[in-house]
Parts: C-alpha cells; structure tokens; sequence
C-alpha cells in the first residue's frame, strides 16, 4: 500500500508541474469561443481531478476559489470547460456572497484523456482560470446497455 | 509532453500488478482492493454511494403495502434478522428449487402479497434486494447458523463446474481470468478475483445499480458467450458457488465497482 | 428522482456550512448506444437551484457532461432561520424540490 502511495505521489507531482500553466492549442479556442477576447489570468483557481480515471462516466471534481466571498469581492461564475467530450461547456456553477466559499464538489464525464479547466468570474468582471490533467483508461469490454 | 504522465501512470499500473498478483488461493480479495482510490472513496461515503439512492428506496418499498392482500413486507417479516440476504441462495422448500434473494422477493410478492411480479432487474426489485443486502453490510459473506450447505451442495456443484468450464468464442472459463490471472491487466482493467460480496453494486460503467446477474451477463458476453436469463438456474448456481468460495468476505453491499 | 440532502439543522449566524446534494438521475448523454446500436436519447437534468433567504444563493447548470447520479456539495452562510429550497428541473421542465428547515441561532458571547 505504502509503495503505490509513493508513486502515484510522484505521478501527481510530476503530472503538477507538466500542466501548463497557459492555456494551449485546441482547448484555448475553446474557452476563447466562450469568453471572446477576454482576458483571463492563470492563479486563484484550483481545480482537482484525480490523475487517473478508472472509469470516464465518474470523475471526481473539486474547484475552489481564492475569494473572501463578501459583497463587495466574490465570485460569480465558475465554467468547466473539457475539450475533448463531445460538450466541452461541460457545466456552470453560478455563486453569490451568501455562498460564503466558492467551493463546488461534483462528478463529471470525461470521454477521453485530457486537460480539464475552470473559469471563474469575479463580480469585477476579471476573469482567472485553474486547470488539472486526467488520464482516463479503457475499459476492457464497453458491454451494451441490459 | 504527453508521454510523461502517461508513462507514471503505466509505473503505477505495473506496480499495482505487483502488489496485487499472489496466490488466490489463500485469503480471498474483495474487488475493492481492485478499485482506484476515486472509486474506493465513492463507496467509503455512505452519502456519495450513489448504490445508496437504492437502499433508500428499498426501505420505503419494504414497508408499503402492496397487492391485493394489501400486506407490506414489514407485515409478515416482523422479525427479519440482518442477515437474511446472506443466506441466499437457499432451497425453498415450497417451490423445491434452489432460488436467490431477488427470486425470493419476486415469490412473496405474487404468492403472498398477491401483487404484480417485477421485473429481476427493475428498480423496485433491486431496490429491495439491495436494502437487504445492506442489512447485512459489515458482517461475514459466510452465513451464520451454519446454514446447511448440504441442501445446496448440488448446487454449489454445478456452480463450480461453470466457473472452471471454458466458455465462448473466446474459449475462456471463469478461472481462467478470476483465478489464473488476478491482478493481471485486461486493457485498463485490473482483474480481480471476481467475488460477488458487494452485490448489488453500483457499477461505474453501467452508471446504474445492477445485480450480480447482471455481471454474469456481462462476463458472458465478454467472453461471446450465450449469457443466460437473470435469475436462471445457471445463474443461481454460479451465485452459490461464489458465496462459497468468498465465504471468508464481507458484505459490502452495495458496493461500488468501475 | 429521489433526493438525498445533507444540510446541517442547526447553525450559528455566520457560519459557512457545507451542503451536500445526491440525486437519482440516469442523465442519459445522448452519446450512449443500447443494446441494438440505437442511440439512446439525452435526458437529463438541467439546471438545480438553491434558494434561501428568498433568493437564489446557488445554481448550477448540468450538461450530459455530468455524471448519473449527480453529486453535488456546495456552500451558503448561516444568517437567519428558515427554509432552504433544493430544485432539480429537467429538460422537459419537470421539477423536483425539497425542503429542508435551517435553525440559526446567535453565537453564545
């Protein structure tokens, strides 16, 4: 038990330092489509996905955002954008100061292997995002539905 | 960049196989030691445990009144121990056949509640049986009482037959996987031993709760074989044996498995 | 769809408490096959909203990109009591709510 700990910690690591900080390729269009010429700055999101997937139909997601959560400062909006399902607006999740902490739990699907990334939008208007990568492994026999 | 992370998860994988891989024939291993920490986690939580949504229905159903008698299950089993599901299958002597806990229920419900039969995979019969199985949760897969095992030993028999008997286009037994290959990667699976004391489980794949037939269907087919009907004799065999062969097990229904 | 809530009975004013929703749902994608090949239609909840003090404090907008079952776990601040509203609807507008009641009480100085 205490070797796969060490591991996958150092799969986590290192899967850390590898995910880009700047939003890259495809899934940059993606989220620009969105938000158009916005600007969006990387920090005050953490977005956490597990590093592998077992099973895409139920990946855990965490997504946390730096803020006091007050009247005057507080997040907004939070998107979840993966690029490579076949809905890349994967979902939203609209907040307000009475949430008290922006921090949302849920399970997602994830079709294929990839980098995941949340946009939130402050109630100044600035934008920040976070992002985590997944690797998402096959099932040995996709069965059909009973 | 991509190759990176890819081939630490590899490492992981591989040193998950070596872990893991050991002679099966000593201590039993659950399928949960077979599943990630995410999945692990699911089942852990008895709020998360989607397989949980279930059990509350069950609950609900096992005191409504049902049929033409208007009777619930709570009005005639006023006494049901905790350990009930575990002592399926059994011979039911009134109908002479060996039959299992969702049989059983499908039995009470026609004969003496007088009511419309359900479906062995429709959600008020899993429902049920899987909030029995969930009384049960925690406590030894070996029913107490040392239930007479010699009422089922033809049974057990010809479950085990099943398990060791290759099957299929693929020409695959049960063993062959669940025995010969434990720990062993079939694409991103990581074989277990195939034990059924999660059941019902909450399968990530099926994104649904579903019953131990259910799967037997599945590795069938798996192995492009003909899979036989939920709740067939085949089926409730195999069930027997499994309970066997788990006996030193939990409960951990319901259970969750990718 | 079946509801589990797991939301605090009582709380101090101003404490941030952890809500936790759990809801029975298939959410077909709309990208799944059957049994014959044939596309399984999308069906799945859309939007699930929390109110309190009379107004919405969360809302979240679900895609076939969220898993069946959805779980959820969010948060709202403990400042008055009173009812929190759970509202689930569907694509076809169907709705499903549940309430829960939330006693605040002052910190004790």
């Amino acid at each position: 038990m205490k070797r796969r700990t060490v591991i996958v910690g150092a799969a986590v690591g290192l899967a850390v330092q590898l995910v880009p900080s700047v939003l890259a390729g495809k899934l940059k269009k993606t989220v620009s489509e969105f938000y158009g010429q916005e600007n969006i700055t990387a920090g005050r999101v953490h977005l956490k996905t597990p590093p592998l997937a077992e099973n895409g139909n139920s990946v855990s997601l965490v997504v946390e955002v730096d803020s006091p959560m007050t009247e005057k400062n507080y997040v907004q909006e939070i998107r979840i954008f993966a690029d490579k399902n076949p809905v890349p607006n994967l979902a939203s999740y609209r907040l307000s100061p009475d949430s008290g902490k922006a921090k949302v739990a849920t399970r997602i699907r994830l079709s294929n292997s990839q980098i995941i990334v949340a946009v939130a939008r402050m109630n100044d208007g600035t934008l920040w995002s976070g992002s985590s990568e997944t690797i998402v492994t096959l099932a040995a026999c996709v069965e059909p539905l009973l | 960049m991509k190759a990176v992370p890819l081939l630490l998860s590899l490492l992981v994988m591989v040193e998950a196989t070596v872990a893991i891989a050991s002679d099966t024939t000593a201590l039993p291993r659950s399928g949960y030691e077979f599943q990630s920490s995410d999945t692990q986690s699911l089942q852990d939580d008895d709020f998360k445990n989607p397989g949980m949504l279930w059990v509350d229905m069950g609950k609900i159903r096992y005191s409504e009144p049902a049929g033409s008698t208007g009777q619930s299950c709570a009005d005639c089993h006023r006494d049901l121990p905790e350990s009930v599901a575990v002592s399926f299958p059994k011979n039911n002597r009134h109908l002479g056949v060996v039959v299992d806990l969702t049989s059983q229920i499908q039995h009470c419900r026609t004969v003496h509640q007088k009511a419309e039969s359900f479906e062995y995979e429709s959600e008020a019969s899993l429902a049920l049986t899987v909030y029995l199985g969930s009384l049960s949760r925690g406590q030894a897969f070996q029913p107490v009482d040392s239930y007479p095992q010699d009422q089922l030993k033809a049974s057990i028999d010809n479950g085990r037959l099943y398990f060791n008997r290759r099957k299929g286009q693929l020409n695959l037994s049960c063993g062959n996987c669940h025995e010969e290959s434990v720990g062993k990667m079939l694409r991103g699976d990581l074989i277990s031993q195939g034990h059924s004391n999660g059941y019902p489980i909450y399968r990530l794949e099926w994104q649904s709760l579903g019953s131990l037939h259910r799967r037997f269907r599945s590795c069938d087919i798996g192995v492009r074989a003909q899979p036989h009907d939920l709740g067939s004799a085949t089926y409730i065999d195999l069930e027997a044996y499994l309970r066997e062969r788990g006996a030193k097990l939990t409960v951990e229904t319901p259970a969750v498995r990718r | 769809m079946k509801a589990r809530i797991s939301i605090p009975a009582q709380a101090n004013k101003g404490d941030v408490l952890e809500i936790k929703t759990l809801v029975s749902h298939p959410m077909h994608s709309g990208f799944r096959r059957d049994a014959i090949g044939a596309l399984v239609p999308r069906d799945i909840i859309k939007v699930f909203r929390c109110e309190y003090r009379e107004r919405v404090v969360f809302e979240a907008e679900f895609g076939p990109g969220t898993a069946a079952n959805p779980f959820l776990s969010f948060y709202i601040r403990a400042d008055r009591s009173g009812e929190v509203k759970f509202i689930w609807v569907d694509q076809h507008g169907e709705q499903t709510e549940q309430v829960k009641l939330l006693e605040v009480v002052d910190k004790i100085k």
